[in-house]
């Protein structure tokens, strides 16, 4: 995927860590983003997925003598955030409501002592990027513009410096759905076509999959996972991964090994087999997540026989439009969501009612081992 | 009885234009009678002849508007201008950065608002005369820069124009500090992350954002000081030695020594005018918005 040329890393985060009182936002965090990366940081509210890119931006200092933050292979601990090579999109974009949209790209310009037509030059393209009509919106001020309008106008200050690495704080958080999915497109396009390094902060987790390069999803301050999003959504590392990004069921039971060297586990109500994972261990507790349209149902006595299957109830169907769910209720193990794809109810409807019993399958490989904890 | 009495009162204050009318009643009334009310008797005593006695007789003149063109006066008019304005941009030379730090300094900033509007606790007089103590030629001042051998005489700073500005801006200083800190403290911090984000300096994001976004306060600040300035007459005859006049000495006089009330009056609305005057450019300057006030 990625087309940059490979040397080194545009943003190191080493072992970084940064409290505020007696609350650790970020703590202990390492990771590296790559020339030309759409890099997402997603996680829910008070994970510390801000306070990263503010430390990034250097709008925060990391904890005293905790770890290292380099950009370009440079250590930037001390730098104030006009001297590094980036430039940043506000959540609530902090446009300058004292300047129109042409002086708030200017103001910036202005201060690097760039010469007038080399101003006007890159004031008229940045807003061509984003999409805006120099000529109509140069002259408007902040308050003239709608909540598209002024998003546009952000990205388009932020990028009239040609930065290395462009940091955007939930940019697309204020605006309403179908633009918001025409922007998270174009947004994803201009990373491409401008080979910026793009550090995305988000707490929609379809919007960080629809994007990125590589996702690094926080909790509690920490790093939970790093990786593309199919390794992200398919293969989540914690309990917490799986519920984050994507709908889970859960099961576990204790891991053994039979004779011919393949794993499963037994639980009250339930035995399954496992894919070998390196993180199994004989007699030990085993979680597993597994993904609702990754599940099938059938009657219980045409159950594959090469598939795990529980026996359950239906206890409601849930008409989603693309897929439907079904919720099947297993006794001793709890409610186990199924996608069942939707083939037309009005022509084809499904077969299964509420109050029968059916069997949930899955095959063993697609079945996620979750870390313990 | 009661009873219809009672209904009678509802009814009136259901009634949404009867409501309005009973909530403005006393403040109009009272603006009526002690503000409008006077002031249209200075207007009508500015044009008319001088009573022997005092007081005015019958007649319409403009001669007391005329008497203006002396330079005397003129001179009183112009010192009472300029005075006013210096006192208006020390106010705000001292009082910006004042403000800047309050607003800055977290929860510090009540206590330190407070010790800003602790002098208004104390009369104006009696600060005045605290002032005389502190500048005349065996004051505190003086008997300090004596003993540190900085001079070797008494420097003469009562009955100058320095102790009149002094005064001035000693009582006004406090008017400046309070609407710029208002301004400030509603500035929105993440403007200044975006400005330090994308690239300016601490002095550019002085200049180009804190000062132009902290206009309003800085102008309101400007007229709170000048309009009381202009208007003054106690510091100027306190700490001035009554050896200049401002026009506020001048209509005081007018109306107390000289018993010239229609000359007053006439003084009095020339201030008003200039007043009015100062409140239209404010007017104009904030009905064009805060984007008028960037170069």
């Amino acid at each position: 995927m990625s087309t940059a040329v490979s040397h080194q890393p545009v943003v190191q985060f080493i072992g970084v860590s940064k409290s505020f009182g007696d609350i650790r936002a970020v703590s202990d965090v390492s990771f590296e983003v790559n020339p030309g990366e759409f890099f997402s940081v997603l996680g829910p509210s008070g994970c510390g997925k801000t306070t990263t890119l503010r430390l990034l931006a250097g709008l925060e200092q990391p904890d005293e003598g905790s770890g290292e933050i380099r950009l370009l292979g440079q250590i930037v601990n001390q730098t104030r955030p006009y001297e590094r090579p980036l430039s940043m999109v506000f959540q609530n974009y902090a446009l300058f409501p004292h300047l129109s949209v042409a002086r708030d790209l200017l103001l910036n310009l202005k201060q690097r002592k760039t010469p007038r037509a080399e101003i006007d030059r890159r004031v008229g393209r940045a807003l061509e990027t984003v999409r805006l009509d120099p000529a109509l919106f140069g002259r408007r001020m902040p308050g003239q513009l709608s909540g598209g309008q002024r998003q546009r106008v952000a990205l388009a200050r932020a990028l009239v410096l040609e930065p290395a690495i462009l940091l955007l704080d939930e940019p697309l958080g204020a605006i309403d759905l179908k633009l918001r999915k025409e922007m998270q497109l174009e947004l994803k396009a201009l990373n491409k076509q401008l080979r910026t390094t793009f550090v995305y902060v988000t707490h929609d987790q379809e919007e960080a999959l629809t994007m990125s390069d590589r996702i690094a999803v926080m909790e509690n301050g920490q790093l939970a996972q790093l990786g593309t999003p199919a390794e992200i959504y398919e293969n989540p590392r914690t309990e917490f991964v799986a519920t984050f990004i994507g709908e889970s069921n859960f099961f576990q039971g204790h891991a053994t090994k039979d004779s011919r060297g393949e794993w499963s586990a037994h639980g009250p109500g339930l035995s399954f087999r496992v894919p070998d994972t390196p993180r199994l261990e004989n007699g030990s507790q085993v979680r597993v997540a597994v993904r609702p349209e990754w599940m099938d149902i059938c009657r219980p006595d045409q159950v594959p026989p090469a598939e795990n299957a529980v026996i359950g109830t239906i206890d409601d169907l849930i008409y989603l439009g693309e897929t439907i769910h079904v919720v099947v209720t297993v006794p001793q193990v709890g409610k186990v969501k199924v996608a069942v794809r939707n083939e037309g109810q009005l022509l084809k409807p499904l077969v299964w009612k509420r109050g029968e019993t059916v069997a949930v399958v899955w095959r063993p490989e697609e079945c996620q081992v979750l870390e313990a904890g | 009885m009661s009873i219809s009495w009672r209904r009678r009162v509802v009814r009136w204050f259901s009634h949404p234009g009867s409501q309005a009318w009973t909530l403005l009643g006393p403040g109009m009334s009272w603006l009526i009678v002690f503000f409008l009310v006077p002031i249209l008797i200075m207007l009508a005593y500015s044009f008319m002849p001088r009573g022997i006695y005092g007081g005015v007789d019958s007649g319409v003149t403009l001669e007391h508007y005329a008497r203006f063109i002396d330079p005397l006066y003129l001179d009183v008019l112009q010192r009472t201008f300029l005075w006013s304005l210096a006192c208006t941009v020390i106010c705000l030379v001292l009082g910006y950065p004042v403000a800047y730090l309050i607003a800055g300094s977290g929860r510090w900033r009540h206590l330190l608002l407070l010790l800003v509007v602790l002098p208004f606790w104390t009369s104006f007089l009696v600060r005045t005369f605290a002032l005389i103590f502190l500048l005349r030629d065996t004051g505190l001042i003086n008997d300090w820069l004596l003993r540190l051998g900085l001079t070797h005489e008494p420097l003469i700073i009562l009955y100058t124009p320095a102790a009149v500005m002094v005064g001035l801006v000693y009582g006004f200083l406090p008017l400046m500090i309070l609407p710029v800190y208002a301004s400030l403290e509603k500035l929105d911090a993440s403007l200044l992350e975006a400005a330090e984000v994308l690239g300016a300096r601490p002095s550019a994001s002085f200049w180009r954002v804190t000062l132009p976004l902290s206009m309003p306060g800085v102008i309101a600040g400007s007229l709170l000081v000048f309009i009381p300035a202009l208007g003054s007459f106690l510091t100027s005859d306190l700490l001035g030695g009554a050896k200049q006049m401002m026009i506020g000495n001048l209509v005081q006089n007018q109306f107390a020594a000289a018993r010239n009330w229609p000359f007053g009056s006439a003084a009095s609305f020339i201030v008003m005018v200039l007043v009015l005057v100062a409140v239209l450019i404010y007017l104009r300057i904030r009905g064009r918005g805060p984007a008028g006030t960037l170069p």
